[in-house]
């Protein structure tokens, strides 16, 4: 059985000293391991980002693509192989800005990946501009005055279109975000982990420091019900968003996969591409 | 007796136009004879003007029929827009509902018929397509049991009175009509078919017929007009194979989640037109450097923007051959006749699998949409070929190290392993990259990439990079298109020779890269060239210039109003230059 060890390659982050993506990148490691991956068993798709080399930096199947497009190319690359584990990741500016139409669809649709958001609040490898999750008044090189847009809430908006689960977590927490991916690996569905993962180089507000003291762990929560929607955009909006553990699970809704009528149970990439005669002649025969 | 039989038959859109046209054709099909459909319609759903247009003949068509000789009019409007197209002898079949009036510039004859009464009074008025088709029969002389069969396919589920109803409108319209020719109507009787049974098909039709024998199992697009009826029929048919389709949000998830499946190792499609491919662009550039298989189908519509969304034109030419920043190895294929189009779809998962690299099947609306009878395919013909997929299994690579999923090899191929193989582990990256994908922006590592990349396309292989009717070795005049003009352009080559010139055709089949070792030889030995283009500003000609040189020779023909070209005008701009 591999370890996290086997899930780790010879290249050498190119990450900032500090910088919050290096634990996302163990915890995924980890997670790997702990749910009984072999290397070749998974596949890491990525955006475009600091947090999009992610994909590099594991010893799997690595799509490093376009920026904002990781869910569909993860979503293509888990129909054409259901025994794969697909994990899409990337950036708050890739999955939330640029990519958020395929966020919202990819969440709606609902096919069976895990998707992990390493969020900063800024984008870090175009050296700091405001990204969809920066606060109103932040500055940066693109809001210089103060950022004067709102800033979007990944959770509340995944609760609303659909989602079947919905996880949050802060970088530093190695445990709790290693424990959330598997949970989210193994979930039969669409999984959107949200991590805080601080950019120690541009944003200077949201700090490791800023997030201890300003994050809530669920588990802290009584009596919190992660099956239950109303209760999770509840504490969600008295929180304003800075939760972290799992925030809401449907177990009932089938994934995509199980949903779709005629789909190989097998894995696509196996099957025969030989048409035969006679399944051609029956196609052919209703154009006559 | 004629050998030759244009019908068209007009309306409201909502109005019922296409099923009179289909029952019409499919009927005539059945009994041997070629068809040829076009429609004219509008982006509105319900209202505004419709028409579609069937040539019959007894010979293999592929084109629009220069006149008309029966328009069937449902409205004024119909006959305004229209009736210029008939000749002096052609008849006009209107509803006599709305009091039709023959414009005074023409020769041919109208018959008031009461379409919508008589249906009223079977049953129903929208019948009136039914008593359509029976009139039609009549000036035709066409025994109606031929129909018998089709309104059963149709309206069988509604059971057998609705069906019997319907044969007693036919039957009508045809009594009605017989009735009034009488004195003085011309029947135009076809000379008889060879009862052979084809297919009638669209080239969309054949294009995913292409896909299901290549072994396509997965579609991932976004509905445009001309385009939308591949991924509508593979939705139907895929699940019987255990694939499927989705309908992403966009074209730019249609095209990623299509370079998903196809890394995954499934031979995937995706299909557009214009204004998705323009959102695919970067797209094709990832598949380019990441040396991924893609094939995509772009039926070209009238652009730029929306443009012409239902109309012909074929304007997309350099935008695929160049779209997409940066440098990439590409193949540009463009079907000229629905029988091309199922052989060549099939074959671009072939060529997209062998040289790693986007295909795109270059389709126009005319040959997309444009309903015809078609030749047998076979299916036998079609050859499924991998490239360097690694099929067999692989030696451990010590330390962990990457397979070398990018080695510089001679042809530029490199062999490719899919997530799951052992021992295949690599990394891909839309970054330049060294062999094993990990990034890498060492000068020498660039050229060796760039270099090895754009090798593989110079051995590129294709049947019939050019469809050649080239039977003189001096020529007068070459005449040179590409998709659906091959029908215009076969009949004004013939007209020409009758005119006492030597004409050779040539109809580019693999735009990019461009073949020209095959054009070369037929632009020399040619007095003249012309380049027949639905475009306004001769792309293909400028390629061919490019790529042949011989600018001098070659004349540009370019029509871009939305229509396709008719074999007359091609005939009559060609003797222009003698
Ligand atoms: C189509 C396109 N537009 C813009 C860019 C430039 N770009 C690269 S990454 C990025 C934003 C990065 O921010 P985020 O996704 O939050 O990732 P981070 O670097 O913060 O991890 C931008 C704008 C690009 N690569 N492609
Ligand atoms: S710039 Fe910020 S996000 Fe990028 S590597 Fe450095 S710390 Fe991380
Ligand atoms: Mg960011």
């Amino acid at each position: 059985m591999a370890t996290f060890k086997d899930f780790r390659n010879d290249v050498k982050p190119n990450w900032c000293p500090g910088c919050g993506d290096f634990s996302v990148q163990a915890a995924m490691q980890r997670a790997a391991a702990n749910v009984g991956l072999e290397p070749q068993n998974l596949a890491v798709v990525s955006g475009i980002g600091c947090s999009g080399r992610i994909s590099g930096y594991i010893n799997s199947y690595g799509f490093h693509g376009i920026h904002g497009r990781s869910l569909p190319i993860a979503q293509g690359v888990k129909m054409a192989n259901r025994d794969l584990t697909v994990i899409a990741s990337g950036g708050d500016g890739d999955g939330y800005a640029i990519g958020m139409g395929h966020t919202i669809h990819a969440i709606r649709r609902n096919i069976d990946i895990t998707y992990v958001v390493m969020d900063n609040q800024i984008y870090g490898l175009t050296k700091g501009q405001t990204s969809p999750r920066s606060a109103v008044g932040f500055k940066t090189k693109s809001t210089p005055m103060g950022s004067i847009e709102q800033s979007i809430s990944p959770m509340e908006m995944a609760l609303t279109v659909g989602a079947t689960f919905v996880a949050q977590s802060f970088s530093t927490d190695l445990k709790d975000l290693t424990a959330l991916i598997e949970a989210g690996i193994n979930h039969k569905g669409f999984a959107l982990i949200n991590v805080f993962s601080p950019c120690v180089t541009y944003n200077k507000v949201n700090t490791y420091d800023w997030f201890k003291e300003n994050l809530t762990k669920l588990s802290d929560v009584e009596g919190y019900d992660a099956s239950n929607r109303e209760m999770a955009m509840q504490t969600l909006m008295k929180h304003n968003g800075l939760v972290t553990g799992l925030i809401y699970q449907n177990n009932e809704r089938p994934s995509y996969q199980e949903l779709l009528t005629g789909y190989s149970e097998e894995p696509l990439v196996d099957s025969n591409l030989n048409l035969d005669q006679a399944h051609f002649d029956k196609l052919v025969a209703e154009f006559m | 007796m004629i050998n030759q039989l244009s019908w068209k038959v007009g309306g409201q859109q909502g109005e019922g136009i296409e099923s009179t046209g289909e029952i019409f054709a499919i009927a005539l099909n059945r009994m041997g004879y070629y068809l040829y459909g076009y429609r004219h319609f509008s982006s509105r759903i319900k209202g505004g003007h419709t028409n579609n247009k069937i040539r019959v003949s007894t010979t293999e068509i592929r084109s629009i029929s220069d006149d008309l000789d029966i328009l069937v009019a449902f409205d004024q409007e119909t006959i305004d827009v229209n009736y210029q197209e008939l000749h002096s002898k052609g008849v006009i079949l209107a509803d006599s509902k709305f009091n039709p009036k023959k414009p005074e510039d023409t020769l041919a004859s109208l018959y008031a018929v009461p379409f919508t009464e008589i249906a009223t009074q079977l049953g129903t008025s929208l019948m009136k397509n039914m008593v359509a088709i029976g009139a039609t029969s009549a000036v035709l002389d066409l025994d109606i049991q031929v129909f018998e069969v089709v309104v059963r396919e149709i309206f069988g589920k509604k059971g057998d009175k609705v069906v019997a109803k319907n044969m007693e409108a036919i039957q009508a319209g045809f009594d009605y009509m017989k009735e009034q020719m009488e004195a003085n109507v011309p029947t135009m009787v076809l000379e008889k078919a060879d009862g052979k049974h084809r297919m009638y098909m669209i080239g969309n039709d054949a294009i995913a017929l292409g896909a299901l024998a290549a072994g396509c199992r997965f579609m991932a697009a976004y509905p445009i007009t001309p385009a939308s009826d591949i991924m509508e029929y593979l939705i139907k048919k895929l699940p019987a194979l255990g694939g499927t389709v989705i309908q992403t949000e966009d074209e730019i998830a249609a095209c990623t989640m299509t370079i998903g499946a196809s890394y995954g190792g499934v031979r995937a499609i995706t299909a557009s037109s214009g204004p998705g491919l323009s959102l695919k662009m970067e797209a094709i550039g990832l598949a380019g450097i990441t040396e991924t298989p893609l094939v995509i189908v772009d039926t070209q519509r009238g652009g730029p923007s929306t443009g012409l969304p239902t109309k012909q034109e074929q304007s997309d030419l350099m935008a695929m051959i160049y779209g997409t920043h940066g440098e990439i190895p590409k193949i540009v294929m463009a079907p000229s006749t629905v029988q091309e189009a199922f052989y060549d779809t099939a074959e671009a998962f072939n060529l997209a699998e062998e040289y790693q690299c986007p295909v795109i099947v270059l389709s126009d609306l005319q040959l997309s949409l444009g309903k015809q009878t078609v030749e047998p395919l076979d299916v036998s013909k079609v050859e499924i070929r991998r490239g360097k997929l690694v099929t067999d299994e692989l030696p451990e690579i010590e330390n962990k190290g990457y397979f070398k999923r990018y080695e510089v090899t001679e042809d530029g191929v490199s062999p490719r392993t899919i997530p799951g193989m052992k021992n295949g582990i690599h990394h891909v990256t839309g970054v330049e990259h060294a062999e094993t994908g990990k990034p890498s922006e060492s000068a020498a590592n660039r050229i060796a990439q760039m270099d090895k990349r754009f090798r593989k396309v110079e051995s590129i292989r294709f049947n019939t990079p050019v469809y050649k009717n080239a039977p003189h070795e001096e020529a007068d005049l070459l005449i040179v298109g590409f998709n659906s003009t091959r029908g215009a352009i076969e009949e004004a080559m013939i007209r020409l020779e009758k005119d006492g010139l030597k004409v050779n055709h040539a109809q580019i089949r693999l735009i990019h890269p461009f073949p020209t070792d095959e054009v070369l030889p037929l632009v020399r030995s040619a007095k003249k060239v012309i380049v027949v283009e639905n475009n306004a500003t001769g792309q293909l000609a400028n390629i061919m210039k490019m790529n042949v040189g011989h600018a001098e020779k070659i004349t540009k023909y370019l029509k871009y109003d939305g229509n396709p070209f008719l074999p007359h005008e091609v005939h009559s701009k060609c003797k222009e230059l003698f």
